[in-house]
């Protein structure tokens, strides 16, 4: 939509991404800080829920924020499917005009973002690790790290509407819910066939998670190069089971296999903000500090003295791992 | 068959320089590569070709020097390759870029698949794939870890953060593929020779794409950006904790203990 008046596009809405009925965290992340945002407005905030049985959880998207929420329950939106949500969620958009969209940067927000904007002729931004506002314009100011991250990009839609941006999981911390907050549910109808709708779903199959959520860890004990091994990470894996902790690591030591792509926190992996972040052998490039610069309280164990990470860790320890880390554990124990 | 793949040539580092005087890139020195997940692509479509037979054409959109680009999707294997130039396509965003590939392919009229990459290395974005099949009005199969083709149907394995997914629909279509997909092959030096020699990059400019000129570059780009700043990670001064490795301990323990970091051993 590029509108000739943007003064009739007005509310905030964020899309909330469920599987089995239970709400992505992101979604959770957007509709918090979506609250800021939208006060700032004076505007409302909107949730809208697409799936099968998914009734629910409307209830708790007034808690994390929203004023009202907007439900369609039906069979054929079952599995998520481009087409589908895409359908639903355009519809509802042209006809209540909202100004902003936000959608979690995860598999399904970043399929499905691209092609609403598309339909909608209105600018998406990727994948954003910070969203401000221009009050006095109405604009959504979102932050984009690019290339490799050394550069930062604040990326408006002044023009068209409703703004859109996706943002990454976990960068913007989840706010408590309140259970006191009212608002309003509205359920609508789908108006979808089946032998209408190109793509079948022939499979689905998840992967049993061995629990690893870093993106939600209180605390977390990166390794990188300095721990010297597959080995080294059993180690690390010590402290962190005595400090209540999940491990992380750097991307080389995942080259390397030392540990899985899993743990990978970074501008290719994860993003982390936990309360504590103890870096082990890790020189603290900025493709690595991109996903846990946001980390509270930042401990920093390098041989090296000149090691960037020393630039912005709380407390740094000069020494070998090899050294520090068991006597950590010892003391832990004791 | 006819598979259409979009490749970018993107700058070959990612430590591209910024001139705060001048607020521009730095994109000097850093030479154009052809933007590795799009060599997935472009080995699955060369795969299809060989088991099915058809053509497969590259497409891109970028400034001249993306020829080089293309020209090494030649000596890769494929059969045309295509280079949407001119001024009024610089300063695109994904949607003004989908635009323009959008109007060339309507151009190239007979396809039955449009191949991407997931995401480009440098913009990083994975909207250009989408938005592409939007404006095409073709089904996308995004994160393909595995592409096969039935009789009138494809199929791919998509990759999700919790496991995957088989998806399933019939051509025309459009799909992103992951680099797990497989492992681009690497032309010999006679084909690569040989493409630089012998064989064609075709240009278009805007006006054969015909189309309405609002819609290209950066006059088309719904986004804009603001700003481009490098950004500092320094947090203030660190303390350094000194001494032999269980004193070092101990004092740390004790730090994270005040601060109410270790859950049951709380001493405030
Ligand atoms: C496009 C791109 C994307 C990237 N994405 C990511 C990403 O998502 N995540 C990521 O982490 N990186 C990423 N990187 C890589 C990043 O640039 C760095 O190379 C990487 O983070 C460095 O990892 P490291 O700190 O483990 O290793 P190194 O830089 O090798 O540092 C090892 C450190 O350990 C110290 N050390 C060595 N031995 C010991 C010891 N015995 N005791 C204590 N200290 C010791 C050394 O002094 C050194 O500081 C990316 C790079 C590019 C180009
Ligand atoms: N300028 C372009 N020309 C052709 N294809 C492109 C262009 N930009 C992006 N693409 C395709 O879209 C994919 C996703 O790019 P991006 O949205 O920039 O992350 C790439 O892997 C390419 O396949």
């Amino acid at each position: 939509m590029s509108p000739e008046n943007l003064g009739e596009y007005r509310g905030l809405w964020v899309f909330i991404e469920q599987r089995d009925s239970k709400p992505a965290r992101v979604s959770l992340e957007l509709l918090g800080k979506g609250r800021t945002l939208a006060d700032k407005l004076g505007a409302d905030v909107t949730a809208i829920i697409i799936g099968e049985g998914v009734s629910g959880i409307a209830e708790e998207m007034i808690y994390y924020g929203a004023d009202r929420v907007i439900i369609a329950d039906d069979p054929i939106a079952k599995d998520y499917r481009t087409e589908v949500y895409t359908d639903i969620i355009v519809e509802q958009m042209l006809k209540e005009k909202p100004e902003i969209l936000l959608i979690g940067a995860t598999c399904i927000g970043r399929d499905l973002a691209p092609r609403v904007s598309g339909r909608l002729n209105t600018g998406c931004t990727a994948d954003c690790t910070e969203l401000d506002l221009d009050t006095q314009m109405r604009l959504i100011v979102a932050t984009k790290p690019f290339f490799g991250r050394n550069l930062m990009a604040d990326i408006i839609c002044p023009f068209h509407r409703p703004q859109m941006v996706t943002v990454r999981p976990g960068v913007m911390g989840l706010k408590t819910l309140d259970r006191e907050r009212k608002g309003q549910l509205i359920s609508i109808d789908v108006d979808l066939k089946e032998e209408d709708i190109k793509v079948k779903v022939l499979d689905t199959v998840r992967s049993a998670s061995d629990g690893v959520s870093l993106e939600e860890a209180d605390k977390v004990v990166a390794g990188g190069m300095g721990v010297g091994g597959a080995e080294g990470f059993e180690m690390l894996k010590e402290l962190a089971d005595l400090l209540e902790a999940k491990v992380g690591a750097t991307s080389l030591p995942v080259d390397a296999s030392w540990i899985s792509k899993d743990y990978q926190i970074g501008q290719t992996g994860k993003t982390i903000r936990p309360r504590l972040y103890i870096g082990c052998g890790v020189s603290g490039a900025i493709q690595h500090s991109a996903g846990m610069i946001n980390s509270e309280l930042i401990v920093a164990i390098n041989i090296d003295p000149k090691a960037d990470i020393f630039n912005f860790a709380d407390y740094g320890i000069i020494g070998d791992v090899n050294q520090i880390v068991p006597a950590l554990i010892k003391e832990l124990r004791s | 068959m006819h598979i259409v793949v979009c490749i970018k040539q993107v700058p070959e580092t990612t430590d591209i320089g910024w001139d705060s005087k001048t607020g521009t890139l730095m994109r000097e020195g850093a030479g154009g590569i052809l933007n590795p997940n799009d060599k997935n692509a472009l080995e699955a479509a060369l795969q299809l070709k060989e088991k099915h037979g058809g053509t497969v054409t590259a497409l891109s959109m970028g400034p001249p020097q993306a020829e080089d680009a293309l020209r090494e999707t030649l000596s890769m294997g494929v059969d045309k390759a295509i280079l949407l130039s001119d001024e009024q396509f610089a300063g695109a965003d994904t949607l003004s870029t989908s635009c323009a590939l959008r109007l060339a392919l309507k151009k190239i009229a007979r396809f039955d698949l449009v191949l991407c990459g997931k995401e480009s290395s440098d913009a990083a974005t994975a909207q250009v794939g989408p938005q592409l099949a939007e404006l095409l009005n073709l089904p996308q199969l995004t994160y393909a870890t595995e592409v096969s083709i039935k009789s009138n149907s494809v199929r791919i394995k998509q990759k999700l953060e919790d496991g995957f997914r088989i998806l399933e629909t019939s051509f025309p279509a459009l799909i992103t593929v992951e680099r797990e997909l497989n492992q681009p092959r690497i032309p010999p030096m006679d084909s690569i020779m040989e493409a630089y020699r012998d064989k064609e990059v075709q240009v278009l400019r805007a006006e054969d794409l015909g189309g309405d000129k609002e819609h290209f570059g950066l006059k088309g780009s719904p986004t804009q950006s603001r700003k481009v700043y490098s950004k500092k990670v320094k947090k203030g001064k660190v303390t350094i904790l000194q001494g032999e490795p269980d004193e070092i301990a101990r004092e740390l323990i004790q730090t994270l203990k005040h601060k109410g970091l270790l859950r049951g051993l709380n001493v405030t």
